[in-house]
């Protein structure tokens, strides 16, 4: 079946595209026909546009093999075939960067450059300058110049757009075309004219006293041009912005006098110049939003476009100038081109005040139906600002994306709502409710899995905390009944929350696991027995562990580890419920497996995985174009890097597994010398310092490069390892290794550095360095080491589970004075990094217009013990007051984090 | 049908014959090009790569290419040696200096499997200067009496004053006709 699809679907590709299976290689080897006399056109022709395709596709040619059939494509000269001709012109160009000895057709086209033949001189000018650098450029300078001024338009455009190509890399050689640019300019060919502007403005625009001048020359004296006014349009708006100049300046006055225009699309560009003005008044404004207007009811869709998406623009800085439209937009709402209508009541819902947003999401549902996913999905992009905007309008925007969910649409439309749904949840804990009911609701009849999965696991984290929780059971439990394997995997596991959360449940959750044991599928039934078992304890601690908290690493991953170490023979492995990296755990049983031993395998000794950074990514504001970049790279990859490259040392071969690795830490000023960065990696006994040092002094070798480190109280420097040689700009590492102190609960301190090195000059004229150096230091500035270096954050969704599983044994509790502290938020920012905890349940969030609010933090201190911290905030006049109530596993571990603070 | 073909092509003279201008730079091979193109003298500049024009003699169809003689471009000559009918070279006859270059280029030419066929004429070029070498100096100083199995001859030209021109293409237009 999957057969079958793949194929319908390759010939919908392909459909109509004789050029869609082409080989690179049956192409090139094609192109020896150039060879043969007579040249046939019509067949070469093919041959070629076959050729061209290819490059333009982006296949990888051989410097040689297009060496090869460029050369044979020269032999295409001797045909006079017009068509034929071009397309070589266009091979050229395209093999110009890829194949060797390009110069080879510089006589010929210089020739067709100068001919007879005006449909071949154009072409043959940009083919040229293509395959010319500057060492060459001088000889066809004297051509290039009368080409310029050529009558032939096409000839004057082509050699004008050439030569600004050819200014990136040979500006000095151009600059002396400027007279020639001039006279250009006076055209009466609106190309030409734009480009000789253009290339004028290429040619001066480091010179702003000389582009200042061009633009009120060219303002005062009309071009013909509607190009090149737009061009001198974003000239001048450019000005305007590197002057940070307002509406004062002569430059606005042209551009405002621009929208007198009798061109339409000068008109455009002077109202989109100007609403994208920095400082600009709602005065300012005025003439270009009207004018904008006007084109909102243009009969020409290309005008209501860019009139609409325009003002979708503005909508974001200037909302008051845009509701002067208003009544204009909500005529495009039903434009027959949907993506006019689309913009315009996004547009809407921008400006709209919350009393409209009703009536416009009334408006919006009467066409939902006739758009495409595409479009829809920008509305519910804009419903997700709209709900951030106005927390009080859920209940409107959730009913409406609850109808969404119900209508037809694909899955990015569905993952759209959902996440918009969930994001809402998040923020508002007013939707919550309305929300899961709605989602609910959903996975009823849900076709995608990962969806459903999806909100399962939401469910089970948050419906046992609502009032109700028994209500979610139903839903969850028809999951089991009706549907495949990984859905109904998910919902096991969240009826097990439900049952380790909710005391009172719990005898019905287990009716109801045991029920699955009898499933079909391994993983539910184990899940279930898993569960059932665990449950049946009773016991607080363990269904936070195993449960409600249990491993963040996935269990399939977790599995299969413990799989390959049983399948060896081993079979005491401990298992606490800690959060570890999976490519860690792997590398760790992998070192057990190796190293036959009696003790069983522990898992403290996996590294953890590392939170990402930013859980919560703020949405980009929803445009048309739709490119939300993907900017995460997951950290833990960062530490697995690290813990490989630190593996290849062989004298930290004995220092245990990384425990955390720092972001690197600039030590020195950016520009000075030598640049070095410092990076704190821990162990469960020792810390490595790594720098990583570059040597910026061409004239200088650095040999036996050391940092130097004064070791604070306790901390005693074990070993360097240097870096034998730091050429000019190559980095290199060094590494110094220090034994923490034994007292467990003095952790912190601060290290001065210095770098120490013996130095080669090299000879100024070879660069070779001298045999004999001499010795010498550089000061660094001080690397600290805090208590954030020995905490690694980890997400615990279940906050106060995990609260009563640690228990109150090694409690501590102290109030501070945070007097420096004027906000909360800046009060929970500086504790978040001394304590390098992760904040759970979105606690660093502080509500609107809260005077108190409880902060809770999670992570794992060095050598695996868990750490927990509660501090409650309040503010009042002299700043803020923390009640700091720190739980771990070990009691110097409390120590050491509820005196962080201090 | 076949017979019908050869005299239509003997009519049109059809196929067209491959020719290569090569010899050292500034010897005048741009200036012969388009001397036996248009018949007359036009101002040149060192040729980077090459020209290639047809030329008409006697109802035979030349397709001629010139490639640039400067140090820099001569190996690329290599590339264009297939399917040559014919080969001028053309000699400074004043450039008494780097006429033992030109001889080992030429016989490195002669030396190319693909030429093993093609007809050679050597011009002695530049003879409207006083003091230039004579024919039988030139081919002596690039060793033409050693040659063998090689249809060639020696012409002494001024690409200026167009002398010499139109005997070298007699001679060649009835060499190729032979050739076939």
């Amino acid at each position: 079946m999957m057969m079958l699809k793949r194929d319908k679907k390759e010939e919908e590709e392909g459909g109509g595209n004789p050029f869609n299976n082409l080989e690179k290689s049956t192409v090139l080897q094609e192109t020896r026909t150039f060879n043969e006399t007579p040249i046939n056109p019509r067949k070469c022709g093919h041959i070629l546009t076959k050729l061209l395709y290819v490059i333009n596709q982006g296949e990888n040619i051989g410097a040689n093999e297009a060496t090869e059939a460029f050369f044979a494509m020269t032999k295409l000269f001797q045909s006079k075939d017009p068509i034929l001709r071009r397309l070589m012109y266009m091979g050229i160009k395209d093999m110009s960067k890829i194949a060797n000895d390009v110069i080879i057709v510089t006589s010929s086209l210089m020739k067709d450059m100068t001919g007879k033949e005006d449909q071949f001189r154009g072409p043959a000018i940009r083919a040229l300058c293509s395959i010319t650098d500057t060492s060459m450029l001088q000889s066809i300078e004297r051509y290039m110049k009368q080409a310029i001024v050529d009558k032939v338009p096409g000839v004057s455009s082509a050699a004008l757009t050439s030569s600004l190509h050819l200014s990136k890399t040979s500006q000095d050689v151009t600059k002396r075309w400027v007279n020639e640019a001039q006279e250009a300019v006076n055209s009466d060919n609106i190309m030409v004219q734009y480009h000789a502007l253009g290339l004028l403005y290429h040619i001066r625009r480091n010179d702003k006293l000389a582009v200042t001048k061009l633009v009120s020359k060219f303002s005062k004296h009309t071009l013909k041009s509607p190009y090149a006014y737009c061009l001198l349009i974003r000239i001048a708006t450019k000005l305007i912005e590197e002057e940070d100049a307002g509406s004062g300046s002569p430059m606005f006055d042209f551009i405002e006098s621009c929208l007198r225009h009798k061109s339409e699309m000068v008109i455009y560009e002077a109202a989109q110049a100007i609403v994208q003005l920095k400082n600009t008044t709602a005065k300012d404004l005025a003439p270009a939003v009207s004018v904008l207007q006007l084109f909102c009811s243009s009969p020409k869709p290309t005008l209501r476009f860019a009139a609409v998406r325009t003002l979708n623009k503005v909508a974001m800085k200037h909302p008051a100038a845009v509701t002067a439209c208003n009544l204009d937009l909500e005529n495009l709402i039903t434009d027959v081109n949907r993506s006019i209508a689309t913009l315009a009541i996004t547009t809407l819902l921008k400006t709209g005040s919350e009393t409209s947003v009703d009536r416009l999401m009334k408006q919006i549902s009467t066409f939902m139906s006739e758009i495409s996913d595409e479009f829809k999905i920008v509305v519910v992009q804009a419903i997700r600002s709209l709900c951030a905007k106005f927390p009080r309008k859920h209940s409107v925007l959730m009913n409406f994306l609850a109808s969404m969910l119900r209508d037809e649409g694909g899955f990015d439309y569905k993952k759209e709502i959902v996440d918009c749904i969930i994001a809402t949840i998040e923020e508002n804990p007013e939707a919550k409710e309305a929300g899961l009911a709605h989602l609910c609701e959903f996975i009823e009849d849900c076709e995608h899995t990962v969806l459903a999965t999806k909100i399962l696991h939401l469910l089970g984290r948050e419906g046992p905390r609502t009032p109700t929780p028994s209500k979610y059971i139903r839903f969850i439990y028809n999951r089991v009944i009706l549907e495949n394997a990984a859905v109904r995997a998910a919902a096991v596991s969240a009826i097990a929350k439900f049952g380790g959360h909710c005391e009172e449940l719990l005898q019905s959750c287990v009716v109801l696991l045991e029920r699955c044991e009898m499933d079909t599928d391994d993983e539910v039934r184990d899940r279930a027995t898993f569960y059932v078992n665990v449950l049946k304890q009773q016991q607080r601690n363990l269904s936070s562990a195993y449960i409600l908290n249990g491993l963040t690493v996935s269990v399939v991953g977790l599995e299969r580890a413990l799989y390959s170490v049983l399948e060896h023979g081993l079979k005491h492995v401990c298992c606490t419920g800690l959060t570890v990296s999976v490519v860690g755990l792997e590398r760790a049983l992998h070192q057990y497996t190796l190293e036959p031993s009696e003790s069983p395998f522990d898992m403290k000794t996996v590294p953890l995985a590392t939170q990402p950074l930013a859980d919560q990514k703020v949405r980009e504001t929803p445009g048309l174009a739709g490119d939300v970049g993907k900017p995460e790279k997951s950290a833990a990859t960062r530490q697995d890097l690290y813990a490989e490259q630190l593996a290849a040392v062989p004298e930290l071969a004995n220092v245990g597994a990384l425990f955390k690795s720092s972001q690197p830490l600039e030590i020195t000023e950016s520009e000075t010398e030598y640049y070095v960065q410092c990076i704190k990696h821990t162990f469960s006994n020792y810390m490595v310092f790594q720098f990583d040092c570059t040597n910026t002094l061409n004239d200088q070798v650095l040999d036996r490069v050391t940092v130097d480190m004064e070791a604070a109280d306790g901390f005693e420097v074990v070993k360097q390892i240097p870096c034998p040689s730091l050429p000019y700009n190559k980095p290199g590492s060094t590494y110094t290794l220090v034994h923490l102190p034994e007292d467990p609960t003095s952790v912190t301190g601060t290290f001065p550095c210095t770098l120490k090195f013996v130095v080669r000059d090299c000879d100024p004229n070879t660069g070779e360095p001298d045999d004999d150096g001499y010795e010498d230091e550089y000061v660094l500035e001080d690397v600290e080491v805090t208590v954030a270096d020995h905490v690694q954050k980890v997400m615990k969704p279940n906050f106060a589970a995990s609260w009563e599983e640690v228990g109150p044994e090694n409690e501590l509790e102290d109030t501070y004075a945070l007097s420096s502290m004027s906000t909360l938020e800046e009060a929970i920012k500086n504790i978040i990094q001394y304590l390098g905890l992760q904040p759970c349940e979105r606690s660093d969030k502080v509500p609107e217009g809260k005077s108190s609010h409880t902060l809770y933090l999670a992570g794992i201190y060095r050598g695996g013990h868990d750490a927990l911290v509660r501090a409650k905030l309040a503010l009042d006049t002299s700043g803020v007051t923390m009640q700091l109530t720190v739980r771990s596993t070990d009691p110097s571990v409390s120590e050491v984090l509820a005196t962080a603070i201090a | 049908m076949g017979g019908l073909l050869s005299y239509f092509s003997g009519l049109f003279g059809s196929k067209e014959r491959r020719i290569l201008i090569l010899g050292l730079d500034g010897a005048g091979k741009t200036t012969i090009l388009y001397r036996l193109q248009v018949g007359e003298v036009v101002t040149t500049i060192p040729t980077i790569g090459f020209n290639v024009e047809t030329v008409t003699y006697k109802n035979l169809k030349f397709q001629v290419w010139d490639l640039g003689g400067q140090t820099s471009i001569r190996p690329y000559w290599r590339c264009y040696y297939s399917n040559t009918d014919a080969i001028i070279y053309v000699v400074d006859s004043m450039d008494r200096d780097r006429i033992g270059i030109s001889k080992q280029e030429l016989v490195a030419m002669l030396e190319e499997d693909e030429l093993k066929k093609a007809i050679l004429l050597v011009f002695a070029n530049k003879q409207d200067i006083e003091g230039a070498m004579t024919v039988t100096e030139v081919a002596n100083a690039l060793g033409l009496p050693a040659l063998k199995n090689r249809k060639y001859q020696i012409f002494k030209t001024s690409a200026i004053k167009g002398e010499g021109l139109d005997e070298a293409m007699e001679w060649l237009s009835n060499a190729v006709q032979q050739n076939k």
